[in-house]
């Protein structure tokens, strides 16, 4: 109850607050709360050779969690006779099918007028109307989650999703799904191919040529805006001493004439468009021209466009590779990172002619990577937390209840995310995240107090037994007692919140909190066996309700408080 | 005195302040702005426009016309559109900005030309980053202009609070991303806040230490940010209980974002900053309607804009809050002066920003922009105002900030003061403040035609600007960088009506010294 009056209420808040714990008043808090940027870490391993040091549980998980979504006693167990090398190998190369495309999960809600039928793909359909767009929209996302849940053994999804905010497009702005899929199938063709094949690739493709206005960049009126992103955001980077405005406005003219075809889904180059004349660069392309070629020649611009670019090799490498360390390891770049790590990885981008399988190789092999300042650091963002939990925790999706019923889960695990800040497909701009470039909080923007309490919220309603409403069929729950079967001994009291810890936590817990955690299972008393005892009974009699219903309660209130600690939220 | 000091004498505070023998009563309510900011806290309500607004389709300089047809004839506004403002026949406002028209003629809104800063950046982010920062063009700041305001009035922030002194959030932004602009030297200074129906009761138990790695720092962050949310969380959904809305607001995001800064204000809220956003201003194509360039993207833009202040604005209004509040709008850059084939405009320089309330000075600071005869892609907007002066004069204006405090929010720059408070006259009596330093008395006075003010100065940025008896400023008499020394300035009565008038001199340091005049037949 609220009490009446503002200033009664404010008496009792301060009244009550004294009997409880202050964090505020922890003397460590105040230490190491955000007073400043985090720069000033000793970096016991920053090396880029091979790591040779324990290969363990610890060391596995953080792989997974970094290259993956989430981590399960399954994925885990996958790894069990890999060397580290080998885990590496498997997960940069594994090369999994492609997907199905988006199914019409919508049928029955709005019949397609394309006549494409229910449980067919639309990819290759006409456009139809604006209604089915729409809903074509939503399947993109339905699919991209069921995407992730279902991955293999691979880096390819968590790839998608660095150049998803690598070359940001938004489906807010470009709102078409016919032109959408064949941007996120570019995407998922070069996820571990070759960074200037991709740059050269995103230039010509339709979603980006709408959404940075390419389509609109012709002769007699250039338009900048690609010709910027693609100088400040997808090669070089910004800076002093770097490209000049008169270098975007000489792009912006090799780039004239790329237009969507409007009748496919793909490019066509407009000779009428493009301005032949030729382009001059400033002193820092060292004045480079690139030289007008006439009619439909003009499109070969790009590439000498390109090579002009590219050849500040340097500089491009080492801008991809920051991305690539804020992505993956950690948003902290100082000089000793600067030097022997990025100047590392940029090095090896350039003598690979671009490829990045190399990169990623190089960087999860290496010492560094398993150095203990660079595991557990990372916030999850809500597309990891989100995916990650329905992982780790088992959370059936409602197969066997029809596609419709299925992509109404995959969409709620999106809007889940989108309520956290992060809704795939529509990065807040062509920046991408803030939390992979906003100094000095990075990726700390996932945190806050808007974002604390629905985290918290959806976690508590997870492992709860109404679960997160989907539909009046499905809600998405963890089965608790389902998840601690996954685990190596549920009987045991003591392996049990061990086990969870090392799935669901990145730091390591100290034993007081674990005797807390404990006394959820325990109920308050002091021997392990009141819980083995109840777990067997359980085992024994799997359709007393009682007895389910004692294990069941008391996972729950261990697990739902697991979730709320501060922990839970790193990787 | 300090704030917390203010509130225990409280009841003091019907005491008479007089400005030059004079009771004050032109600022509401019987009291002075400093009784009365101390006593209710002033609230700034800043409203980013993201994406970088085109300032000359919003605000249209209506003597520039024909230059502006010759530079983006596919966009503009059709003359007879145009909304007019009272009192100057020179610009006028989009035909979608009925609201805000009207709150300017009704002496609500304050529009300040071509605001920008030197060497101008056309990156959204780098720009982004500049206004939030306050920092110069080439300087890279980790503090937020609003963070540092923060930990100016809130020593110890955000670590120390909330405590009893002060129990309400920092500053709040409506959404679920905190901006950089609220980054203090300690942290972030601010809430994000998208609900306040639904906030949920966060427990946390014992804590284990933080390892003093990367993870023990993010792990820490977080933990803090726990027992932060926690701690507003009740606060909040108090203040939301408590507050009310008065009026009906239109369906539009960032109405509904106001609509719970009202609510919050209205419940008692002490928070003195909120930051709510409208994006869409990146208007490369399609920026109008072809078929009507009245309407379109911008025009739904402006048009949210506009309805929404109003209807706060009508809310705090019905509620009495209206003297406390003020908002302001922001965007990273302006557009291109001359439009693109795609209708739409890139990225440009300046822009106007809009400050609205009560007790704003409902004039048009500045001239409408020189616009080139036949303008080029290469052409912008020349500065007329850097936006920090904009934000040093809220600081010291609306929050009353010492010039010295001021200074120190703005990174140790001074900026030239505008004249955007409808208080802008200084209200405590004129006392001489050193040999080096004073503004003398009109001589003759009272006058008929013809006067004379005399000052002497320690040097730097002077201004002299004339108010009617209302505060409102009228003009501005002189303004110059001088050297130290004695200088005199005429003024001549043009059309002034006899009554009492004030003069103000305001130096670099911002102090203000304040005369009265008078007109007689």
């Amino acid at each position: 109850m609220c009490p009446k009056t503002r200033r009664g209420f404010l008496d009792s808040l301060f009244t009550s607050r004294e009997k409880k714990y202050d964090i505020l008043q922890d003397p460590l808090v105040k230490k190491y709360a955000n007073q400043k940027s985090p720069l000033g870490f000793k970096h016991h391993r920053a090396s880029l050779s091979a790591y040779t040091g324990t290969w363990g549980d610890k060391q596995k998980i953080h792989l997974l969690r970094r290259t993956m979504f989430g981590v399960s006693p399954a994925t885990l167990n996958a790894l069990s006779s890999m060397t580290m090398s080998q885990a590496v190998d498997v997960i940069i190369n594994a090369a999994p099918a492609n997907p199905t495309p988006p199914l019409n999960y919508y049928e029955n809600v709005y019949a397609d007028p394309t006549l494409v039928p229910l449980g067919s793909t639309w990819v290759n359909a006409g456009f139809g109307d604006t209604t089915v767009n729409f809903y074509r929209l939503l399947s993109i996302k339905g699919w991209w989650i069921q995407n992730i849940l279902n991955q293999s053994l691979s880096i390819e999804e968590k790839m998608i999703f660095f150049w998803h905010n690598y070359f940001v497009t938004e489906s807010k702005v470009v709102s078409q799904a016919l032109i959408q899929y064949p941007y996120l199938d570019l995407l998922r063709q070069h996820a571990l191919g070759n960074f200037k094949q991709l740059v050269k690739e995103i230039t010509k493709n339709p979603m980006m040529l709408l959404y940075l206005n390419g389509h609109y960049n012709i002769k007699n009126s250039p338009d900048e805006n690609y010709a910027r992103e693609l100088q400040e955001l997808f090669t070089l980077g910004k800076g002093t001493n770097l490209w000049t405005e008169d270098d975007v406005k000489a792009a912006a003219k090799v780039l004239t004439g790329f237009r969507v075809n409007s009748t496919s889904t793909g490019y066509v180059f407009s000779p009428a468009q493009h301005d032949s004349g030729n382009k001059v660069f400033s002193a820092f392309y060292n004045n480079h021209v690139v030289v007008g070629q006439p009619g439909a020649n003009g499109e070969n611009e790009l590439d000498d466009l390109l090579n002009m670019i590219f050849n500040q090799d340097t500089t491009v490498a080492k801008h991809f590779c920051r991305r690539l360390y804020r992505f993956f390891i950690y948003y902290d770049i100082d000089t000793i990172i600067e030097n022997d790590i990025i100047s590392g990885l940029a090095q090896t981008l350039i003598n690979n002619n671009w490829d990045v399988k190399p990169v990623l190789s190089q960087l999860f092999k290496s010492d560094h990577f398993y150095d203990t300042n660079t595991m557990d650091c990372l916030i999850r963002t809500p597309l990891d937390y989100y995916t990650g939990m329905m992982k780790t925790f088992v959370v059936d999706m409602p197969g066997s209840l029809g596609l419709e019923e299925e992509y109404k889960a995959y969409l709620k695990i999106a809007s889940l995310c989108e309520q956290n800040g992060l809704e795939i497909g529509s990065p807040p701009s062509v920046s991408g995240w803030p939390a992979y470039y906003q100094s000095p909080q990075y990726h700390e923007m996932w945190i806050n107090s808007d974002t604390i309490p629905k985290r918290m919220k959806n976690s508590d309603d997870i492992l709860s037994t109404n679960g997160v409403y989907v539909t009046s069929n499905f809600k998405l729950k963890c089965d608790v007692i389902q998840f601690v079967q996954t685990l190596s001994d549920p009987s045991n009291p003591d392996t049990l919140i061990d086990d969870c810890l090392k799935y669901l936590f990145a730091l390591t817990i100290s034993q007081s909190k674990k005797d807390e955690f404990k006394s959820f299972l325990l109920s308050g008393q002091a021997q392990n066996y009141y819980w083995t005892n109840a777990w067997n009974d359980y085992i024994t009699f799997p359709s007393n309700t009682t007895y389910e219903g004692i294990v069941r309660s008391r996972l729950q209130n261990m697990l739902v408080e697991m979730c709320r600690m501060a922990e839970y939220h790193l990787s | 005195m300090k704030r917390r000091d203010f509130l225990k004498i409280g009841s003091m505070a019907s005491l008479a302040y007089t400005m030059n023998g004079l009771p004050i009563h032109a600022y509401g309510k019987g009291l002075d702005k400093k009784t009365r900011s101390s006593l209710n806290g002033n609230i700034l309500v800043l409203i980013r426009l993201n994406g970088g607004n085109d300032g000359l389709n919003t605000l249209i300089p209506l003597d520039k016309y024909s230059e502006l047809s010759n530079a983006r004839a596919n966009i503009l506004i059709p003359q007879g559109n145009v909304l007019g403002l009272t009192g100057t026949l020179t610009t006028g406002l989009h035909p979608s900005m009925t609201a805000m028209r009207d709150l300017y003629n009704n002496g609500k809104l304050n529009i300040i030309q071509a605001v920008s800063y030197p060497d101008p950046n056309f990156s959204h982010f780098r720009s982004t980053d500049i206004m939030n920062s306050a920092s110069d063009s080439s300087q890279y700041l980790e503090t937020g202009w609003i963070g540092r305001f923060i930990d100016n009035r809130f020593p110890n922030a955000p670590q120390d609070y909330p405590n009893a002194d002060f129990v309400d959030p920092l500053s709040i932004e409506i959404g679920s991303n905190v901006s950089s602009m609220l980054s203090g030297q300690n942290g972030l200074n601010g809430l994000a806040i998208s609900n306040i129906n639904s906030f949920y009761n966060i427990v946390n138990g014992t804590v284990d230490p933080a390892p003093n790695t990367p993870a023990g720092h993010e792990l820490t962050y977080i933990r803090f940010i726990i027992q932060q949310t926690k701690a507003y969380t009740q606060v909040i959904e108090a203040a939301a209980q408590i507050g009310t809305n008065a009026v009906l607001y239109p369906n539009y995001r960032l109405a509904d974002q106001l609509k719970i800064v009202a609510r919050l204000i209205s419940g008692g809220m002490q928070t003195p900053v909120y930051i709510v956003n409208i994006g869409g201003f990146d208007t490369h194509d399609n920026q109008v309607d072809t078929a009507n360039v009245t309407l379109g993207q911008h025009a739904n833009l402006l048009k949210e804009l506009s309805d929404s202040i109003g209807v706060f604005q009508q809310d705090l209004e019905a509620q009495s809050l209206d003297q406390k509040v003020s908002g302001c709008t922001i965007t990273e850059f302006g557009r291109r002066i001359k439009s693109n084939a795609s209708i739409g405009t890139d990225h440009g320089t300046a822009a106007p920003m809009f400050v609205f309330g009560s007790n704003v000075n409902p004039t048009v600071i500045g001239s409408s922009p020189n616009i080139p005869s036949a303008a080029t892609t290469n052409d912008n907007l020349p500065m007329q105002h850097d936006f920090r002066q904009v934000y040093a004069t809220i600081l010291s204006d609306w929050f009353d900030l010492p010039p010295s405090d001021t200074q120190s929010v703005m990174d140790g720059k001074s900026h030239a003061w505008l004249p955007i408070f409808k208080w802008a006259t200084p209200n405590q009596e004129y006392t001489p403040r050193s040999t080096a330093l004073s503004l003398e008395q009109n001589f003759p006075n009272p006058f008929k035609s013809h006067t004379t003010i005399r000052f002497t100065s320690e040097g730097g940025m002077a201004q002299i600007v004339l108010y009617d008896d209302m505060g409102r400023m009228l003009k501005t008499i002189y303004e110059n960088t001088v050297p130290a020394g004695t200088f005199e300035v005429s003024l001549d009565r043009e059309t002034l009506k006899p009554g009492n008038y004030f003069y103000s001199l305001r130096v670099e340091s911002s102090t203000t010294l304040t005369r009265k005049l008078t007109v007689i037949f």
